[in-house]
């Protein structure tokens, strides 16, 4: 019996044998389970070092010192849209070039200054008209391809035919470089203009007044009706189908594609409303009826749990019901509340396509200052200046990206303290 | 007087009718001999002023604004001479369009005739009047629901009841607000699609294997066809669709394993915050990360390989879908996969499996409804993901079954259509909205489906 047991193989040498292999397939799969958390992350950090890489240089903006005479013959204070300014920045650039004489160089020269120069005269005329007659030293910007240069986004050592800035041009940037007459400072205009075709001049600042109106009438209508709703569902509603209907109704609009919100509002409130195009009101409303089902669910997971003692409590001393809900559960519940109102604020500041559709994808200079000025908002203009072809704007779209999902990790953020600090848990 | 120093008037009047209608109670009570006489406390009168003050004034207010702009509008046209009313439909809306920007002070297309002028002058003084008119109303609807309620408070007024009855009938119209929606979208929808299908038969769209909607303006012109067959853009949201969910079910799904059954506390407090962020980025700016980054990478890379890639090929466009979609996948996998009993673990593990076997063989299994209906959502997401696909997909319709090309979506095709002006009548148009239609069909069905399985998959192991 012992011979006929040696002979044949034990289960046990089997087993050992299959055991090697099980703990490198229970290894294996492990180390699935890594790399996918480990690719998942590294997208994530490489989604932030490329924006951030692109885009932390447009909050520097290369200068030119031009050493401009205000002419008297020239600047009519009382006609002030009538003046030649470009003509006095030109003036300053020849007196500094006094070697160039051909039409062409003349160009070549010009176009190194930004047009936000002359503008940048006006206002400084404006607002102290005693420099008429006198003579400054200015820093104006300077062109978006000097910009880029200096920034390294275009190389100096390919044929000139691959650069968008001539032997020429190069020759005299570098006489400034050479005199310190050019540099790179703080970009005031990225957060103080609005849109503009030249990115030199462009601006956020528009954007973000448009953001700021459409999510403030956003917030003002969602939260009051989104808590409403949810204190309804969770307090007063009966059992019964309609109800449940609602309910499912809330459950499937929260993950509606954004788009079909943006149908809604071009087809009900710009055809049928006649609402006007491209405004933060239709944009608030839009984006209201898509952050209402997110905040009724999170306000509703927040007053489920608020303990029901609280309620016995109070209607057990003689509150109303409507009483117990507004004076105990309400407060208890509101940290909650808040908290979702903040993350559904979140996706909507974050939120484009909907806009797209009722037209807030115009191109926009002035900022609007009323919900029924023509606005964008600074998702949308991240997608225009995202589809624009400088290699500046590819800059400046990576900036405001930045700037985006700054506002968007403060909100966040507060969320998260707010849930900290103030939830309670039973 | 501008609306907002309206709404500000009425705010203000209804907290003076507050402090009235709890004062007059007050003193009301005090003559009857003390507050306990009165039914309901003094907050609850002043409460009751407040609001008859409030709710009037701003639902005329809203109604008033919601139709204004109409109305003028068909005042306008009706006063116009007959030969600009009797205008087709489409031209008429551009004379009505240059008369709101003479109005608005904005710059107008072409010549300013004198009649339209005119129309001008007389839409700015309608607008006047309706504003004077406006302000008039609400002030006064105001003031006269203040005075309403003050001269009827007396100690037998049962006001609480009152104003309870108004929060509820707030708190059931705000809950009802949900099917509004729905049904608003719907109607919406279907009218302007049904409109299309009027022009073009439902079986080309469903059918047909040619999509290009820019419409022929010359009936010589090449390559505007407006052909209407929709099967190229829904092979090209298929394709894509599925290359992200390629790429975020294994990751989103192992991510989920690994944190919910291997990671110890301190590696899953800082892991799965860092994956949520992945879901609370903004598309554009995912997008933005695919045209800039991925579609020029996957490029060079094909080029090095002897590839011929597309610039806006429809791998990147997937790629970075999935990207998005992984955190989406993964939190709800990781919810299914703790719901699994540890029971069902524990009996595995003391049969002697191993930790990978007990999931691969008990825990996957036995959450497998709850991870389908996880995948379902996020399919149905990658559907309706819009600016991804807006900024780095194609816009020409192809066929094909290769993902180094450009396709196209349903989504990148609604905007395409709708953004910029355009007539709305024109099929074009209208075939965003059958789009949408069947978008909103596509992902409703699947978020159904995928709630109903969640939903049963939870209550079998609660």
């Amino acid at each position: 019996m012992n011979n006929e047991a040696s002979d044949s193989v034990r289960p046990i040498d089997i087993i050992k044998k299959r055991l090697h292999k099980r703990y490198k397939a229970e290894k294996r799969f492990k180390l699935y389970g890594i790399v996918a958390i480990f690719l998942s992350l590294s997208f994530l950090v490489l989604l932030f070092f490329s924006i951030i890489g692109n885009g932390y240089s447009a909050f520097l903006q290369t200068f030119v010192q031009l050493e401009i005479y205000f002419d008297p013959v020239v600047i009519d204070t009382g006609n002030m849209a009538s003046v030649n300014f470009p003509g006095l920045v030109k003036q300053s650039l020849l007196n500094k070039f006094p070697q160039i004489k051909t039409r062409q160089e003349k160009k070549q020269l010009y176009s190194l200054i930004s047009t936000g120069a002359s503008f940048q005269l006006q206002r400084m005329v404006e607002k102290d008209p005693a420099l008429v007659g006198k003579t400054e030293k200015i820093w104006v910007p300077a062109d978006d391809d000097v910009d880029m240069l200096l920034k390294g986004h275009i190389a100096r050592d390919v044929p000139e035919s691959e650069r968008r800035l001539t032997d020429f041009q190069l020759e005299l940037i570098n006489a400034w470089e050479l005199e310190g007459t050019i540099k790179k400072g703080f970009n005031t205009t990225f957060f103080t203009a609005g849109d503009s075709r030249e990115p030199e001049l462009a601006g956020i600042l528009g954007a973000m007044s448009g953001s700021i109106l459409t999510l403030a009438l956003t917030l003002i209508l969602s939260f009051p009706i989104g808590g409403a709703a949810a204190v309804y569902l969770e307090e007063f509603a009966p059992r019964n189908r309609w109800i449940d209907l609602i309910e499912v109704n809330i459950n499937n609009l929260a993950a509606v594609p954004s788009i079909v919100f943006g149908l809604l509002g071009l087809a009900v409130f710009i055809n049928f409303f006649n609402l006007p195009r491209s405004t933060p009101v239709v944009g608030g409303l839009v984006l209201t009826i898509m952050t209402l089902p997110v905040i009724i669910i999170a306000s509703r997971a927040s007053l489920q749990s608020v303990p029901p003692s609280i309620r016995e409590a109070a209607l057990g001393v003689g509150a109303s019901k409507m009483q117990t809900v507004f004076h105990h559960v309400l407060p208890l519940a509101m940290p909650g509340m808040l908290t979702g109102t903040i993350i559904g604020m979140a996706r909507a500041l974050g939120e484009t396509a909907p806009l797209l559709m009722i037209g807030m994808v115009a191109f926009i200079v002035d900022i609007p200052s009323s919900f029924t000025d023509p606005a964008t908002a600074l998702p949308v203009q991240i997608f225009l200046w995202a589809d624009s072809p400088e290699r500046a704007f590819v800059e400046k779209t990576s900036a405001a990206i930045i700037v985006l999902l700054a506002f968007l990790i403060v909100m966040n953020s507060l969320a998260v303290i707010l849930r900290n600090r103030f939830e309670r848990r039973w | 007087m501008s609306s907002t120093v309206l709404i500000i008037l009425v705010l203000t009047l209804s907290a003076i009718g507050y402090q009235l209608g709890r004062k007059r109670a007050y003193s009301l009570g005090e003559r009857a001999g003390g507050v306990k006489v009165l039914h309901s406390r003094p907050t609850y009168y002043g409460l009751l002023t407040a609001l008859w003050c409030a709710i009037p004034a701003l639902l005329i207010f809203t109604a008033w604004q919601a139709f204004e702009p109409s109305i003028i509008s068909n005042i306008i046209v009706s006063d116009l001479p007959e030969e600009i009313r009797t205008l087709p439909e489409s031209r008429l809306n551009l004379v009505i369009n240059d008369i709101r920007n003479i109005v608005s002070g904005n710059i107008v297309s072409g010549e300013i005739k004198p009649e339209i002028q005119k129309a001008a002058e007389h839409y700015k003084n309608l607008q006047s009047t309706s504003n004077g008119a406006l302000s008039v109303i609400v002030t006064s609807l105001a003031l006269v629901g203040i005075l309403l309620i003050w001269r009827k408070i007396k100690p037998s007024l049962r006001a609480r009841n009152q104003v309870e009855k108004i929060f509820t009938v707030f708190l059931i119209a705000s809950s009802t607000f949900a099917i509004f929606i729905t049904i608003g979208i719907v109607l919406s929808v279907l009218f302007e699609a049904i409109r299309f299908f009027r022009v073009v038969p439902l079986t080309e769209f469903i059918f047909g294997l040619d999509w290009s909607p820019q419409m022929a303006i010359r009936a010589d012109q090449v390559g505007s066809s407006g052909a209407f067959g929709a099967i190229p853009v829904f092979a090209g949201t298929l394709m894509i669709s599925s290359i992200a969910m390629l790429v975020a079910v294994p990751l989103g799904l192992m991510s989920a394993i690994y944190l919910s059954e291997y990671a110890n506390k301190q590696f899953r407090a800082v892991a799965k915050p860092l994956l949520e962020i992945l879901a609370g980025i903004p598309t554009v700016v995912y997008g933005f990360f695919a045209a800039l980054i991925i579609a020029p990478f996957i490029r060079n890379l094909g080029v090095s390989l002897g590839l011929d890639v597309s610039s806006e090929s429809a791998l990147a466009a997937g790629l970075v879908m999935g990207i998005m979609i992984i955190p989406f996948v993964s939190s709800l996998s990781d919810d299914v996969i703790n719901a699994v009993p540890q029971a069902m673990r524990d009996g595995a593990l003391a049969l002697g499996a191993t930790k990978s076997e007990t999931i691969k063989q008990v825990v996957v299994p036995a959450a497998l409804p709850g991870i389908v209906g996880g995948v379902l959502l996020a399919v149905s997401r990658a559907i309706g993901e819009t600016m991804i696909v807006v900024m780095a997909a194609g816009l020409a319709a192809n066929l094909t079954a290769n993902p180094l090309q450009a396709v196209t979506t349903v989504t990148v095709q609604i905007v395409t259509l709708l953004v910029g002006d355009q007539e709305f009548d024109s099929p074009k148009t209208l075939a965003a909205f059958a789009l949408g239609l069947l978008l909103f069909a596509v992902t409703l069905i699947l978020n159904i489906i995928a709630l109903y399985v969640v939903r049963k998959y939870r209550e079998q192991y609660e």
